[in-house]
């Protein structure tokens, strides 16, 4: 057999963006000796990119703030499909996580009284995200890198990729990985796992999302027997860049239209006042009139309707573009020129203005920008118990946008920080308990062959292009499972799916194994067609439109698929899709949802 | 239309440039070049990248010889029938094609005395104004282009004496930053060499988010250590009391 090497840990963390650093930190607090696996350099993870904020009801801004708030704005966000125990725990709790990250040494934007300044966001009924400019994100992953690497029993393995769960019954007992830089392999031996990979974007064609997003943990959990849930839910960001081609998908921040700017189409209409639901009437601005003095920040002002949940802002760019009423290139104009001041664009939104200045050669502070909906944020993931980050596979946890439960059918942006902060932490005290409780099982000699087989097949024969494999199956789920579908569209898009699947095993990685991204690609599609076909599967399966999800030809709300998800599970039949009935809501937090002041 | 990008393969010991002719699109940028390289003509060709918006500092390179980062770098800014050539950062060990192994940054940065928070009653009061400068420095995005273009790493290869710019303006925003208690002059002075630096601020230049490196950072840090270390009174006063330094 192949040589690796074996390393021994208590706790196993798959990834080392803001879930997975925070994981790890709160299991070595609990004594555990953590091993942090990062597909990157330490510091690049998806994170980096969140540009917004974090969610969290710390009232320094409006006082009237608090976690019942939150929640009630979560659990709206998700179309009332979202797991309530974890919202109510993430909006409990996220003012701690943020508050501790002060003390680990983030320096978050002040108010006028030296407080952490927090700003409005879509769905958020208060300036409600702690925030640094627009790069939020950076200063996060930073502090929370910069804490673990002076803990002394987490060990970094950099630019390293898990390629299967290893097993020993039904417990997760380890993993094997290769060394990008090398391409060698090694064995972790682990009392309990926790999958923080993120999400799944790099089945789109256009996405917000790095290489690094092609659903890994979704597959290995998938494959080594966990649910999943919620996985026709993906997140289209209304903003994306649609010029230059290049740079097409790339995201512009909801702080945009936080600090005031405004979507308008090409006939110069504010379009947004067209489109706002009865379940945000209450709490939006009808007009101009209204909406300015909101911007102007006056008491007791509506919010204006470019801050709805992202699933009705992208939804209405798309109809704006479709009828005839889109930008030049296929988007509709966000513009904040016309309401702040260069300088207040520059200081709050620096970032945004060199990516249009240096990619677009559009200066923000003078003109509007073009902007159209990007795949950005998978709500589906792993299942997961709330108080303990748990998959259903013993000793498997996992947190962040892996996970899945807290978001239902749309996520409120500025959510995710705050969710992986608040869960990663659980995650990493609950595996680390785990560890502590059970004895250390290796992984079966017989099973670690079988898995370097299959990690090392891409280098047998073969006459697949992983490149092009890779842009059929974006193409596929671009037209077949996008931000809308039919039942008809699904179908065809399952059956391209398995037809792609069928042609993996012929792919061949040319080249050495040391740094060979054509290799490395041939692996992660593997667990991209396992998320795509789970998608689908899923998507097809609510014949509804509800949240990010949908359905032309089921354009309604359906009260009975309002009071399920959708689970995927290996079945013995190959994928399964079974509804599984929500957890009961307690009448004291029905009330909160309902009441537009708690 | 078309365009010439020749690419450094290979390792150090079958080092090589290879020249593609690739289709560009408008307002492409470097990395879009090479990863069309890779998708159509060589898979396994090396080139480390993540986020593609300037935010991750992952796709650090040489372009015609300047530091830049490749996803920020577009083709347009290049005459059109110049031949570009992209090649890896120097200063670090080179793995292969483009990718070099910045380990090392990552081995000083363990080395700086981490942030020491005041405890206070209540949440911390800090005023935007005191801490403008502090969020200056925590831009950086570790690209390490400041590392690669500095003379001490880059000509001298002093990596044992001097942290380099990267971990200077790591040190200022903890050593600035209004609540942090740590003590870290005497590990500058000693271990992170701080007195190599000969503020020719090539750093400054290369910084991609433009951070005032050398001014703001490493010219008020030498400032204090030579306060703390060099100043006379304080040195008679040390003698007359029998404190040494």
């Amino acid at each position: 057999m192949e040589d690796f090497e074996t390393r021994e840990c208590d706790v196993l963390v798959v990834g080392a963006g803001g879930a997975g650093l925070r994981a790890a930190i709160a299991a070595s607090e609990y004594g555990a000796k953590v091993a942090l696996v990062s597909k990157s350099l330490l510091g690049k993870a998806h994170t980096v990119m969140a540009e917004g904020g974090v969610a969290a009801a710390l009232g320094n801004v409006d006082e009237r703030d608090n976690w019942k708030i939150h929640f009630r704005d979560t659990i709206r966000g998700s179309k009332n499909l979202a797991n309530w125990e974890m919202a109510k725990i993430h909006a409990e709790k996220a003012p701690d996580r943020v508050r501790e990250l002060e003390r680990w040494g983030a320096v978050f934007d002040r108010t006028e009284e030296g407080k952490i300044s927090q700003r409005n966001f879509g769905g958020h009924r208060y300036p409600r995200l702690a925030h640094v400019g627009d790069r939020t994100g950076l200063e996060i992953i930073r502090t929370l890198q910069d804490h673990a690497v002076h803990m002394e029993n987490i060990e970094v393995f950099m630019e390293c990729t898990v390629s299967d769960i290893l097993k020993s019954g039904n417990r997760a007992v380890g993993a094997l990985a290769y060394y990008r830089s090398s391409g060698k392999l090694v064995v972790f031996e682990a009392r309990a796992l926790i999958l923080a990979t993120g999400g799944i974007g790099k089945a789109y064609r256009i996405t917000s999302n790095s290489w690094e997003y092609t659903g890994d943990g979704h597959a290995l959990a998938y494959l080594a027997g966990a649910d999943l849930i919620d996985m026709e839910f993906v997140q289209f960001h209304p903003t994306g860049m649609v010029w230059p081609p290049s740079v097409r998908g790339t995201l512009v921040t909801e702080g945009v239209r936080g600090d005031g700017g405004i979507l308008v189409n090409s006939e110069g209409e504010r379009f947004m006042f067209n489109y706002i639901p009865d379940v945000f009437a209450a709490e939006t601005a009808k007009s101009e009139e209204e909406a300015n003095s909101w911007l102007k920040g006056e008491e007791g002002a509506m919010r204006p309707p470019e801050l709805l949940t992202r699933d009705v802002v992208a939804r209405a760019i798309m109809t704006e573009v479709n009828e005839g009423r889109g930008s030049p290139h296929g988007g509709v104009f966000l513009d904040i020129a016309s309401r702040q001041s260069p300088d207040y664009i520059r200081r709050k939104l620096p970032s945004m203005y060199h990516q249009f200045k240096e990619l677009a050669t559009l200066d923000i502070t003078k003109e509007p920008m073009e902007v159209g909906p990007t795949t950005h944020y998978m709500m589906g993931g792993i299942k997961v118990e709330a108080n303990t980050a748990a998959s259903t596979v013993p000793g498997l946890y996992a947190a962040g946008e892996a996970a899945a439960g807290m978001h239902g059918a749309n996520r409120l942006g500025g959510n995710s920080l705050s969710d992986l902060l608040v869960f990663g932490k659980i995650a990493g005290q609950c595996a680390a308990n785990f560890a502590q409780e059970n004895s250390k099982v290796s992984p079966h000699g017989k099973e670690i062959k079988k898995s370097i087989e299959n990690t090392l097949e891409p280098f047998e024969d073969g006459d697949e292009n992983p490149y092009q494999i890779h842009q059929e199956l974006q193409e596929i789920m671009e037209s077949h499972a996008g931000i809308v579908r039919t039942g008809e569209e699904l179908e065809k898009g399952i059956r391209k799916l398995e037809e792609l699947e069928k042609r993996l095993p012929k792919m061949h990685a040319k080249g050495e194994r040391k740094y060979n991204p054509g290799w490395h690609l041939c692996l992660d599609l593997h667990n991209m067609i396992i998320t795509s076909l789970a998608l689908s599967r899923a998507a097809l399966e609510r014949t509804e439109s509800r949240g990010a999800h949908t359905r032309l030809d089921y354009p309604d709300y359906d009260d009975e698929l309002g009071k399920v998800n959708m689970i995927v599970r290996p079945g013995p039949g190959g994928m399964s899709v079974v509804r599984s009935p929500l957890l009961k809501m307690p009448t004291e937090l029905k009330d909160y949802v309902l009441k537009e002041v708690v | 239309m078309k365009r010439k990008i020749r690419l450094q393969r290979g390792e150090l010991d079958n080092l090589r440039l290879d020249e593609f002719v690739i289709e560009v699109e408008p307002g492409m940028v470097v990395l879009d070049a090479i990863l069309l390289i890779q998708a159509t003509e060589a898979p396994d060709l090396a080139i480390r990248w993540n986020c593609k918006a300037g935010k991750c500092g992952s796709c650090s390179a040489e372009v015609n010889g300047e530091p830049k980062l490749t996803c920020m770098t577009r083709l347009s800014d290049y005459p059109e029938d110049q031949t570009l050539t992209v090649q890896p950062m120097k200063t670090f060990p080179l793995i292969k094609d483009l990718v070099t192994d910045v380990s090392w940054n990552y081995e000083v940065n363990k080395q700086i005395t981490p942030y020491q928070h005041t405890e206070g009653t209540g949440d911390p009061i800090m005023f935007q104004a005191e801490v403008d400068r502090v969020q200056e420095f925590r831009k950086c995005i570790e690209c390490f282009l400041c590392q690669d273009v500095c003379h001490v790493l880059r000509s001298h290869d002093m990596k044992d004496e001097f942290a380099g710019p990267r971990f200077m303006i790591r040190t200022a925003g903890l050593e600035m930053h209004p609540l942090d208690q740590g003590e870290r002059l005497e590990h500058l002075r000693d271990d992170h060499g701080i007195g190599l630096c000969n503020i020719t601020k090539c750093c400054t230049f290369a910084c991609p988010e433009h951070i005032e490196i050398t001014d703001n950072a490493i010219i008020p840090m030498k400032e204090r250590v030579i306060d703390e270390y060099y100043d006379p009174l304080k040195w008679l006063w040390n003698v007359v009391t029998g404190k040494s330094n």
